[in-house]
């Protein structure tokens, strides 16, 4: 079998915290993370006899948003049923949740393929439910383990969004998540830099096999591995001639790896039913309170008209509110030397101190004054990646920083005039014969090693084109 | 307090709450259903599994009572959990009729009914979820109201069916009832499917001329004693002479009742009960150390009553894939129909008339036999819970010298007309 007969069809099932103040049928503050455990509880979510539910209207206005935003049709009544299973994270041992009647249903989400086009992922329905509690396993092989109850994040209220199985690769699944933060993230209904505010189950299989599904993949990245760690499994079973059992994995974050549920957890009849306790809620005049706010598509263009940038530049920028808001205030330095340092540069540091972007948005006046200097060529573009990353770090490990100008002042980074280091050209071609001779000889390369070995003499305080010009100049070129 | 008819499973005798002299129950004492939750009083539902619950608040009924100056004076007896039509399913041992102390109390708020029969609290409040306020108080001859679906706040008492049940007043007259009545009912924001209808104790007058009365035929049907029927029709018969009219009436739906009725309230019980796993209720031994599905059947098995295994498991059953559409779906269809049936009668007529229970009070154990015999007992009673609608039980005679009751059914949040009736009937009766 060749590989060009394994067609990979993803379909994913997609959990959000909703950032509303209180939690979804009670009035705790949902706000717990900094708290100690069994602190956010009332008898409501700690599921207490006799206690009652009473919707966050809140929660279902922020899931309508998210519903109109991404082109859904939104049913004029939604109801609330109970999914019962047995677990000790459970309060009531069932959850609230929506089952055939849910808030919304169809609309559609656009991406782009591997190969760069665009592509329409469409989505099956989306509902709101609540969060269960948290086991936090204890003990070790001496002592005996035992799992402690925190029940905090009991009846936090989340978004599922279930898409149609019309992924065909990891990439594209992220790339899918990625908008899909983005566009929640503009809407402001949620926080995705809570820790656990976002949960995927994904289905994968390949075409003319059974299905998999992989349960509670917690981050973006680990979306991408366990749907990559299992396209190689089943390719790999297959290729041997095994056959693709229909099961329930768990991903194993820290491996990497997929691992078979057991089945009697998969076994589940959830025993759906209407939610007694709850009215049927009509959605149809509340859907009509809301307005959207420009959305990241909408962003992208406007950029791309405002400030004339390329769609590459306005794409990453408006993928994420935040970098396309710190743009915003800093696009008047130039709006296209400011989106290539953004987008291009800035980006990419953060990406390796493993930064968010909101630990640099109280930053923005600093680093538009770093693009001033390199646009004012008070520095060289090099420099200008010195001082950032210098600025970073004091930012990632004491949360504060130096002016740009005084980074550069202090590290002695101000751009001097190739002329200023006539002499030290002079030298180096002096030590370097072979290479002016392999460069006379028109070997290729040749120079730029020369003009390398000036840079670093001079700490890249000039700009390596006028460097570059003066060697051609003194060689009588 | 001397409790010979095992009418208590906790006596408390809370002092009344400061400020709250000028109440209406100011210093009178109400017992209080053991399904109903106190704050800081323990809490069982007469079950094993909850045995040592005390609950961290009051149920809003309960706030309601302390507000209004009563003195909780405890927690009744009952079915455990309130399954049940005779309060033998009780874990902790049944209630004894007053009138007869062979006989059993009728159920499920038998422990209510017993307090206010054998005079030991003027009033108590109940439950019904399919008959449990109008059974017992039929059976003990005191009055009982199930209330119009929504108009008391369930907040706090503890679900067995939710989309029947509602907390009522027992009394031992219409007037009492009528008051402890106008204390719980009313809106609640912590229950959204109640609504915001008090009811006025000012307005309670004996009032029955010109009413038109339904006499449904199915209430006067095979499997309803003749004596009772007798009884009950000369009740009737006297409410004609103090100026109601009689209309003869028929709600052929009612055949679906008891069925559309246990399979809804199996459903919804087995979800309500499951949370009852030993995590955080029902006693997990040291020594049980089992894999927690494990542990969890053997605390279940252990802490329930054979009448709620039955309900958990009739219920999971009704719900599981492939059942959900022959059982719970055309139940609430039955449901449904039951529903327009009575609304459409009672557009022609003030309210409906019939007995409560189709006999009287059955020997302990009698009843006990068979789980289908005592689900029959509840056939006139079932159908006000399904319509939603309110019903009165009151007393109306004896036969064979046990108390026979008359049930008095309203429209939707009418609860004025029928207790006003009862009023008349109760004083020309004195």
């Amino acid at each position: 079998m060749t590989e060009e007969n394994f067609q990979v069809i993803i379909g994913l099932e997609v959990h959000c915290q909703l950032n509303t103040k209180t939690k979804l049928f009670c009035s705790c503050s949902a706000d717990f993370r900094a708290d100690a455990p069994n602190t956010h509880v009332c008898p409501v979510c700690l599921g207490l006899p006799g206690a009652l539910p009473v919707l966050n209207k809140k929660a279902v206005m922020y899931a309508l948003k998210v519903a109109k935003a991404l082109n859904c049709t939104i049913p004029e009544e939604g109801e609330f049923c109970r999914k019962n299973y047995f677990y000790p994270d459970l309060v009531k041992a069932y959850q609230i949740t929506m089952g055939d009647d849910p808030l919304a249903v169809g609309g559609y989400i656009e991406i782009e393929d591997d190969a760069g086009n665009p592509k329409v992922v469409n989505l099956t329905r989306i509902h709101v439910e609540e969060d269960p509690g948290r086991l936090v396993h204890m003990g070790n092989k001496e002592r005996g383990y035992y799992t402690l109850v925190d029940y905090n994040r009991s009846g936090i209220p989340l978004i599922e969004m279930v898409t149609e199985p019309e992924l065909s690769s990891p990439k594209e699944a992220r790339r899918l998540l990625n908008k899909l933060r983005a566009t929640l993230e503009y809407l402001d209904v949620f926080d995705p830099e809570k820790e656990g505010s976002l949960r995927v189950d994904a289905n994968i299989s390949i075409k003319g096999h059974e299905r998999v599904e992989i349960k509670n993949i917690s981050s973006y990245k680990g979306v991408e591995k366990a749907l990559t760690f299992e396209i190689t499994r089943q390719k790999n079973l297959i290729r041997r001639g095994g056959e693709i059992v229909r099961e329930t994995r768990h991903f194993q974050e820290g491996k990497g790896t997929t691992t078979s549920a057991r089945s009697k957890e998969t076994a589940n009849d959830y025993r759906y039913f209407p939610e007694p306790d709850l009215p049927v809620i009509r959605v149809a005049d509340w859907v009509k309170e809301i307005a959207l706010p420009e959305l990241p598509d909408a962003r992208r263009d406007r950029f791309m008209q405002q400030y004339g940038i390329a769609v590459n530049h306005a794409r990453t920028l408006t993928g994420d509110l935040k970098l396309a808001e710190f743009y915003e205030t800093i696009a008047k330095e130039g709006a296209a030397i400011a989106a290539s340092w953004t987008a291009d540069v800035l980006i990419g540091e953060l990406n390796y101190r493993d930064m968010a972007v909101s630990e640099v948005s109280g930053h923005a006046a600093e680093f538009a004054e770093l693009i001033a200097l390199v646009r004012d060529k008070k520095i060289t573009d090099k420099a200008g990646v010195e001082v950032l990353r210098v600025w970073l770090d004091a930012i990632h490990k004491e949360g504060k920083c130096e002016k740009p100008a005084a980074i550069v002042e202090r590290l002695g980074l101000t751009r001097e005039s190739g002329e200023s280091f006539r002499g030290i050209v002079e030298a180096i071609l002096e030590k370097n014969p072979q290479a002016v001779a392999d460069h006379r000889a028109g070997k290729k390369g040749a120079l730029n090693f020369i003009v390398g070995q000036v840079m670093k003499e001079i700490k890249g305080k000039s700009d390596p084109r006028e460097i570059h010009a003066m060697i051609s100049e003194i060689l009588g070129e | 307090m001397e409790d010979a008819y095992h009418a208590f499973l906790t006596q408390t005798e809370l002092p009344q709450e400061a400020g709250t002299e000028g109440g209406i129950l100011s210093g009178i004492r109400v017992a209080v259903k053991d399904n109903i939750s106190t704050k800081g009083i323990e809490t069982t539902c007469a079950s094993k599994i909850l045995k040592q619950y005390i609950p961290p608040y009051d149920a809003t009924a309960v706030a309601k009572l302390k507000a209004a100056g009563a003195v909780i004076a405890g927690k009744t007896n009952m079915d455990e959990f309130g399954m049940g039509s005779t309060t033998e399913n009780s874990a902790f041992g049944p209630a004894l009729n007053p009138k007869d102390i062979t006989r059993a109390t009728g159920g499920s708020s038998g422990g209510s009914a017993a307090a206010v029969a054998g005079g030991l609290v003027p009033m108590a409040l109940g439950s019904d979820t399919g008959g449990s306020i109008r059974c017992p108080a039929a059976w003990c001859g005191i009055v009982g109201l199930k209330p119009s679906y929504g108009r008391v706040s369930r907040f706090g008492l503890i679900a067995y069916a939710n989309s029947f049940e509602q907390i009522g007043p027992m009394a031992a007259n219409v007037s009492d009832c009528a008051k402890l009545f106008s204390v719980i009912a009313g809106g609640d924001r912590k229950d959204s499917t109640s609504v915001d209808k008090p009811y006025d104790f000012a307005g309670l007058k004996p009032e029955i001329k010109g009413k038109v009365i339904g006499v449904p035929k199915e209430y006067f049907a095979e499997g309803v004693d003749p004596e009772v029927g007798e009884t009950v029709k000369a009740a009737i018969s006297r409410l004609e002479s103090l100026g109601a009219v009689i209309k003869d009436v028929s709600i052929p739906s009612m055949k679906y009742a008891l069925a559309a009725y246990y399979v809804t309230c199996t459903c919804e019980a087995s979800s309500n009960l499951d949370r009852f796993d030993g995590v955080r209720y029902g006693e997990i031994a040291p020594e049980m150390n089992l894999p927690w599905h494990d542990a969890y059947t053997k605390v279940r098995t252990a802490g329930f009553g054979p009448e709620v295994r039955r309900r958990i498991i009739l219920g999971t059953f009704a719900l599981s894939a492939g059942y959900y559409g022959k059982y719970y779906v055309k139940a609430r269809y039955a449901r449904q129909k039951i529903a327009k049936e009575f609304a459409e009668v009672l557009t022609g007529c003030d309210m409906l008339a019939g007995p409560t229970m189709p006999n009287t009070a059955p020997k302990l154990g009698e009843l006990m036999k068979t789980p289908l015999e005592m689900y029959q007992a509840d056939i006139l009673t079932v159908p006000a819970n399904i319509a939603g609608i309110p019903a009165i039980s009151v007393p109306c005679g004896t036969v064979r010298g046990l108390p026979a009751g008359l049930q008095l059914m309203g429209r939707m949040y009418d609860e004025e007309t029928i207790l006003n009736a009862a009023l008349a009937f109760e004083e020309a009766n004195r």
